[in-house]
């Protein structure tokens, strides 16, 4: 199986599970204090490491990094936590993109059914958020702003810089879920005032069920999971002191030079469709885009019987079509850059990997190449 | 490999029998679910004297359930007269693939009206459609059990989503027993009114959900 869905879940590195291993079957205690047993103290000192792996990858101190189960929890808690504590002293009003990934949209979705005021912010064309728009939604009572860095389904990156400076000036507080940029597209939060950062271990060939929130020092934040004191008593529930040090694995394993090939993989792929295969649309931009997506519509076709075809032959990929989905309705973020339901439909996501090579670009060109011809020879839209 | 689909619809899905076009068709009709956006045209030859169906044909843009569905269909059609086609059913063609994920249901009854509108085309063009009849809840209701309840893969009326049916003055009124933030609710809509409003004494559709 040729696995071109990493944005989805990526394959764990090897070399990952070999530094996990050990806090599962040598140092297994939870993590004591420094008055503890030795078991737990040593785990606690991996806990420590890992925290630092995670604060210096973005240029954050160590105490801003609370560890999650991945970033649906980390936009939760962010979104749950700064309304909570700024409800009373602020107001109820938050600001969220339209293309934001489940975690953000549905959370802001289900405070609005119990009385926040939410604004949903339009983007263009090619995904990116209307800066004029957000300047003016923005009002006293505004607690907090969630754009995401980069989108989960066509690869726009936000210009996070310019989003920063706007809440900045307007003194709200900014959280960006950056879950599909993490590693690939560096944040400096030294550079850029952004308050929150969820980032996941499941994209950077880490462990599944493992992620961090960054929380700049001093943003209020309520706790919205009770249960212990753990991580200074901003997220209840034992450490997950394997999947931690993984994650810090994985975050180690990453290189700028693996990051330029992934984005090789990505404009040869766009390349060769659009050389060989008519009709044929990219969905997001060509500038501002994260180097492992590539994201296509071909018109006249439908999604699920694509992918189909395409796992028939051994190839993993994913499309906004709404018969592929669960809820059988289409992506909402091809509806959001101005697309109609025949966008979605015949939309294919490809998302590179580390395990990816050029011949699997090519294999799955030639493929999709021959699947979308015989397809639209039996598309009553497609004009033979 | 593991497919939510049974074997034969694989084989229908990869190897559709009777694709493409007629030219000059004796009936053709195109239907599109705008719910999912599938679409299926369907093209009929049929023998003036003895009402068979010669040839048929179909295209598809759509998904595996509706591409396996168009071409049972037309395997089931070939060599029927318009009248037993007439009576080939959903529930037919499904069988006839092994069953379909319960989800899928309306892009395979899709295949089915493709080829109903087909025979419908069919009668028009040749005089064997009797006068127009006036909308009443009963016309109302044997259109609305070509609205699948994805949920149950069975239509709203046997599943009882539908609470009333009214029409006055060609005001359609319909009532959901589904909030109006239900996952399925717009989907559910938009087939109602694509399968209501396109009758000759309908000028309003109005979906209404329960709160």
């Amino acid at each position: 199986m040729t696995y071109l869905d990493n944005s989805a879940s990526t394959r764990l590195d090897e070399r990952v599970m070999d530094a996990m291993k050990p806090y599962y079957f040598d140092t297994y205690a939870v993590a004591t204090s420094e008055f503890g047993y030795s078991m737990g103290i040593d785990a606690k000192e991996a806990l420590g490491e890992a925290r630092e792996t995670i604060a210096s990858s973005i240029g954050a101190s160590t105490e801003e990094i609370v560890f999650t189960s991945g970033d649906t929890e980390s936009s939760n808690m962010a979104i749950k936590g700064v309304c909570a504590a700024l409800k009373k002293k602020k107001g109820e009003h938050i600001i969220v993109s339209k293309i934001e990934d489940f975690p953000v949209l549905n959370t802001a979705k289900n405070l609005e059914k119990k009385g926040q005021n939410v604004d949903y912010i339009s983007v263009d064309s090619e995904g990116i958020v209307d800066l004029e728009e957000l300047k003016s939604k923005i009002r006293d009572d505004t607690v907090l702003v969630s754009i995401q860095h980069a989108n989960q389904e066509i690869g726009t990156l936000q210009d996070l810089d310019a989003i920063a400076k706007i809440c900045k000036e307007k003194d709200v507080l900014l959280h960006t879920d950056a879950t599909h940029s993490y590693m690939r597209v560096p944040i400096d939060v030294s550079k850029i005032p952004v308050d929150l950062i969820t980032m996941s271990a499941h994209t950077i060939h880490g462990p599944r069920g493992v992620g961090a929130l960054y929380v700049r020092k001093n943003t209020p934040l309520e706790k919205w999971m009770d249960g212990g004191f753990q991580e200074s008593n901003r997220r209840a529930g034992l450490e997950n002191i394997p999947g931690a040090v993984g994650f810090a694995k994985a975050v180690e394993l990453v290189t700028e030079k693996e990051t330029e090939f992934l984005a090789s993989l990505r404009d040869y792929t766009v390349k060769r469709v659009f050389d060989e295969i008519p009709n044929v649309t990219l969905n997001g931009s060509k500038t501002q885009r994260i180097p492992q997506n590539a994201n296509i519509t071909f018109h006249y076709v439908e999604g699920e019987s694509m992918t189909l075809h395409l796992d028939m032959r051994g190839f993993a990929v994913s499309t906004g079509s709404a018969c592929f989905s669960r809820s059988l309705e289409a992506s909402h973020v091809i509806l959001g850059i101005g697309g109609d339901h025949e966008r979605a439909h015949g939309s294919i996501r490809f998302t590179f990997g580390r395990y990816n090579s050029m011949e699997d670009v090519d294999a799955v060109v030639d493929a999709i190449k021959e699947i979308v011809s015989n397809l639209r020879a039996i598309s009553p839209l497609y004009n033979k | 490999m593991k497919f939510p689909y049974t074997e034969k619809v694989l084989e229908h899905f990869k190897n559709p029998r009777n694709v493409g076009k007629l030219e000059d068709p004796d009936g053709k009709g195109l239907e599109g679910s705008p719910a999912c956006g599938d679409m299926v045209a369907v093209y009929l030859q049929v023998d003036p004297d003895t009402q068979v169906i010669e040839d048929i044909k179909f295209e598809s843009y759509g998904c595996a359930s509706n591409i396996a569905t168009a071409s049972i269909i037309t395997e089931l059609a070939k060599g029927k007269t318009v009248e037993e086609a007439k009576k080939i059913t959903w529930q037919e063609a499904t069988e006839e693939l092994g069953g379909l994920p319960p989800v899928k249901a309306h892009c395979s009854v899709l295949a089915v009206e493709g080829l109903r509108a087909a025979i419908r085309d069919y009668e028009e063009k040749h005089g064997l459609v009797s006068e127009k009849e006036p909308t009443t809840v009963d016309v109302l209701r044997s259109r609305l059990k070509h609205v699948m309840n994805p949920m149950a893969g069975l239509d709203i009326i046997r599943t009882e989503l539908v609470t009333k049916m009214e029409i006055n003055d060609g005001v359609v009124r319909i009532l959901i027993d589904l909030p109006s933030n239900h996952q399925f609710a717009a989907n559910i809509k938009e087939e109602i009114i694509e399968k209501i409003e396109s009758l000759w004494d309908v000028k309003e559709v109005n979906v209404v959900f329960t709160e």
